[in-house]
C-alpha cells in the first residue's frame, strides 16, 4: 500500500521564491559537491584516451577473436552499477582488499581508498573508467573501421611508420567520435550517482571529498526531506551542463576535422 | 600487402581483459567464501565453496521477488517505450503537420536535461496517485523518451518517400502505413533501442531508490543496495545477491552483442 496520506502536493510547498538558490549559494556542502563532482568528470574524461587505445587494438588488421575481447571489455558495461560500485569497494578496502595487496608486492603503501575524503573520489573515477573503457571503445572502433584504408596504405608507401600513422591519420579522423565520446562522457560523469551511493559508506568521512552533485540532490531531497532545495540543486546542474556543453561545442572549431 | 605483426595487440589486448575481468571472476570467489576468510590479510584467492551465503541472501532479502519485479518492469518499460516512440518517431519522420519543426526542437532540448530535473516532479504525481510502492511507478515515467524517439526518427528518415507514396495510393491511411510497412523495416533500430532500453532500466538505481522502499517492490539494483545497509561489511553474502544480479544481462549481452554493439556504434555516428 501507499505510504503516503498527504491530501495533495501543492498543499505541501510554499513558495519561498529564490530562497533555495540563495541557501545554496552559501552552503558549503554544495561547493564542496560541485567541486567533486568536476574533479571526477576530468578524471573521467582523462581516461578517455584508453578507449581510443583499446578502440586501435582491436583495429589491429587480421587480429583474430575481437568479439571474445569486445565482450570481455564490455562486460562492465553491461552489469548493474549496484553490483560494479559493491564489488569495487571490497577490492579497494584499506586493510584486506586486492588492490593493496597487490600494491604491497611491488612495495607501495596503498591509502584508505573508499575511507580517505582526499583519495575517495580517485578511487570512485578509476572504476567510473573501467566501466565505460568499453562503451567509448565500441564507439571509437565504428568510427576507426569509417576510415578508408587506403589512407594508410598511401602513408605506408610514402614511408609513416605505424605509429606516425596514428597520429596523422587516425587521430584526426577520429576527431568527430572523440567530440561526441567527449560531450556524453562529460554529462553522464556530470551525473554521476551510483558508483558514490554504493563505493562510499552514507556515515564515512570520506563524502566529504566524494559527495557529488546527485548525491547531494538525493541526500537532501530523499534523505531529508529538502525537497525545494533539491529541485534547486537539479536547475544548478542542469546550468552546469548546459554551460560546459556549450563551451565543448565553442571549442570544438579548434580541434574537431569534420570531412 | 604485407601485415603488421599482431602479436604485440593480443598481449596489451589481454592485459586490458584481465583487468576488466579479475573484479567479476574475484567477485564469484569471494561469493564462495566464508566471512572470516573473506577478511583475511593477505586476501585468500580461492573460494571455500560456502554455497550456503546464496542461500542465505535469498532468505533475507526478497531476491527471487525483486529479480520478478526487475523482469515485468524491464518488460514493461521496453514494450511501452518502443511502441511509443516508434509512434512519435514516425510522426516526426514521415507525416507533415503545423509546429513539427518547433515540437522536435523540444524534444532536442530534451535530452540535454539531466533526468534529476525531472526527479522530484515526477516523484510528487507518484505521491499524488498513490503510486509510491507500487511497479507502474517504476514503468510509467520509462514508457516514453526523448532519446528514443530521436534514435528512431533517424532510422524511419532513411526509407525511401516512394514508400508513403505507394501504400497512400494503395489506400493506406498513416496508421497501416506506419505498422505496416514502416515498423518492419525500421526492426534494426527498434532491436537496438529495445536492448538499450534493457540495459539501462537494468542498472537505474536513483528512481527505484526513492520511490520504491518497501523491499518487495524493489528492483534488484535498489534491492541490491538496500543489502549494502544490511551487510555492511558482510562481503560474501553481498557479493552472492550481486553475482545473481549481474548474471542475466551478461548473458542476455552475450547472445545478443552484435545487435547492441550495432546500436550504439549507430548512436554514435548519427547523435
Amino acid at each position: 500500500m501507499a505510504r503516503s496520506a498527504r491530501a495533495s502536493t501543492a498543499a505541501a510547498y510554499t513558495w519561498v521564491g529564490t530562497a533555495n538558490f540563495t541557501d545554496l549559494l552559501g552552503d558549503e556542502e554544495m561547493a564542496g559537491a560541485l567541486g567533486n563532482t568536476l574533479l571526477y568528470a576530468a578524471l573521467v574524461l582523462a581516461g578517455v584516451p584508453l578507449s581510443i587505445v583499446i578502440a586501435a587494438l582491436l583495429n589491429v588488421p587480421g587480429l583474430r577473436g575481437l568479439s571474445v575481447y569486445r565482450t570481455l571489455y564490455f562486460l562492465p558495461v553491461v552489469t548493474m552499477p549496484a553490483a560494479v560500485g559493491l564489488t569495487w569497494r571490497y577490492l579497494f578496502n584499506g586493510d584486506f582488499g586486492a588492490i593493496n595487496h597487490l600494491l604491497g608486492l611491488v612495495g607501495i603503501d596503498g591509502p584508505y581508498w573508499v575511507g580517505d575524503p582526499d583519495v575517495a573520489i580517485y578511487a570512485i573515477a578509476i572504476v567510473g573508467i573501467w566501466s565505460s573503457i568499453g562503451y567509448n571503445a565500441v564507439l571509437f572502433l565504428a568510427g576507426l573501421q569509417s576510415v578508408p584504408r587506403h589512407f594508410y596504405e598511401a602513408a605506408a608507401i610514402d614511408g609513416a611508420g605505424r605509429l606516425r600513422q596514428f597520429f596523422r591519420i587516425t587521430l584526426p579522423l577520429l576527431t568527430p567520435t572523440t567530440f561526441f565520446v567527449v560531450v556524453i562522457t562529460m554529462i553522464n560523469a556530470l551525473q554521476v550517482f551510483d558508483l558514490v551511493y554504493l563505493m562510499i559508506d552514507t556515515t564515512s568521512p570520506a563524502l566529504s571529498g566524494s559527495r557529488t552533485i546527485v548525491y547531494l540532490f538525493y541526500e537532501k531531497g530523499f534523505v531529508q526531506n529538502q525537497r525545494g532545495l533539491a529541485a534547486a540543486i537539479a536547475v544548478l546542474l542542469l546550468g552546469l551542463i548546459l554551460v560546459l556543453t556549450a563551451i565543448q561545442f565553442r571549442l570544438q572549431k579548434k580541434w574537431v576535422h569534420y570531412e | 600487402m604485407n601485415r603488421p605483426r599482431t602479436w604485440p595487440a593480443y598481449v596489451a589486448l589481454a592485459a586490458g581483459a584481465l583487468v576488466m575481468i579479475a573484479p567479476f571472476v574475484w567477485q564469484i570467489v569471494v561469493a564462495l567464501q566464508t566471512l572470516p576468510d573473506s577478511l583475511r590479510v593477505p586476501p585468500k584467492f580461492t573460494p571455500s565453496w560456502q554455497w550456503s551465503n546464496f542461500a542465505e541472501v535469498f532468505r533475507t532479502v526478497p531476491l527471487a521477488r525483486q529479480f520478478l519485479n526487475t523482469v515485468v518492469v524491464i518488460a514493461a518499460v521496453t514494450a511501452g517505450l518502443l511502441l511509443l516512440c516508434s509512434l512519435a518517431a514516425f510522426a516526426f519522420a514521415r507525416l507533415r503537420f503545423p509546429g513539427r519543426g518547433g515540437i522536435f526542437t523540444l524534444f532536442l532540448a530534451v535530452l540535454m536535461v539531466p533526468g534529476e530535473l525531472f526527479l522530484i516532479p515526477r516523484y510528487e504525481i507518484m505521491v499524488d496517485l498513490g503510486w509510491l510502492d507500487t511497479l507502474q511507478a517504476l514503468i510509467a515515467p520509462g514508457v516514453f523518451g526523448a532519446f528514443g524517439t530521436f534514435l528512431l526518427r533517424q532510422f524511419f528518415l532513411t526509407l525511401p518517400r516512394e514508400l508513403d507514396e505507394a501504400a497512400q495510393l494503395e489506400g493506406a491511411n498513416p496508421l497501416q502505413i506506419y505498422w505496416h510497412i514502416m515498423l518492419p523495416l525500421v526492426r534494426p533500430g527498434l532491436l537496438a533501442l529495445g536492448l538499450l532500453t534493457v540495459m539501462w532500466s537494468w542498472s537505474s538505481l536513483l528512481w527505484p531508490l526513492v520511490v520504491n522502499t518497501d523491499p518487495e517492490m524493489m528492483t534488484l539494483s535498489a534491492g541490491l543496495a538496500s543489502l549494502r545497509g544490511q551487510f555492511q561489511t558482510n562481503f560474501p553474502i553481498l557479493f552472492a545477491g550481486a553475482a545473481v544480479a549481474s548474471l542475466p544481462v551478461i548473458v542476455l549481452f552475450a547472445v545478443m552483442q552484435r545487435h547492441l554493439i550495432a546500436g550504439i556504434a549507430f548512436t554514435g555516428s548519427k547523435g
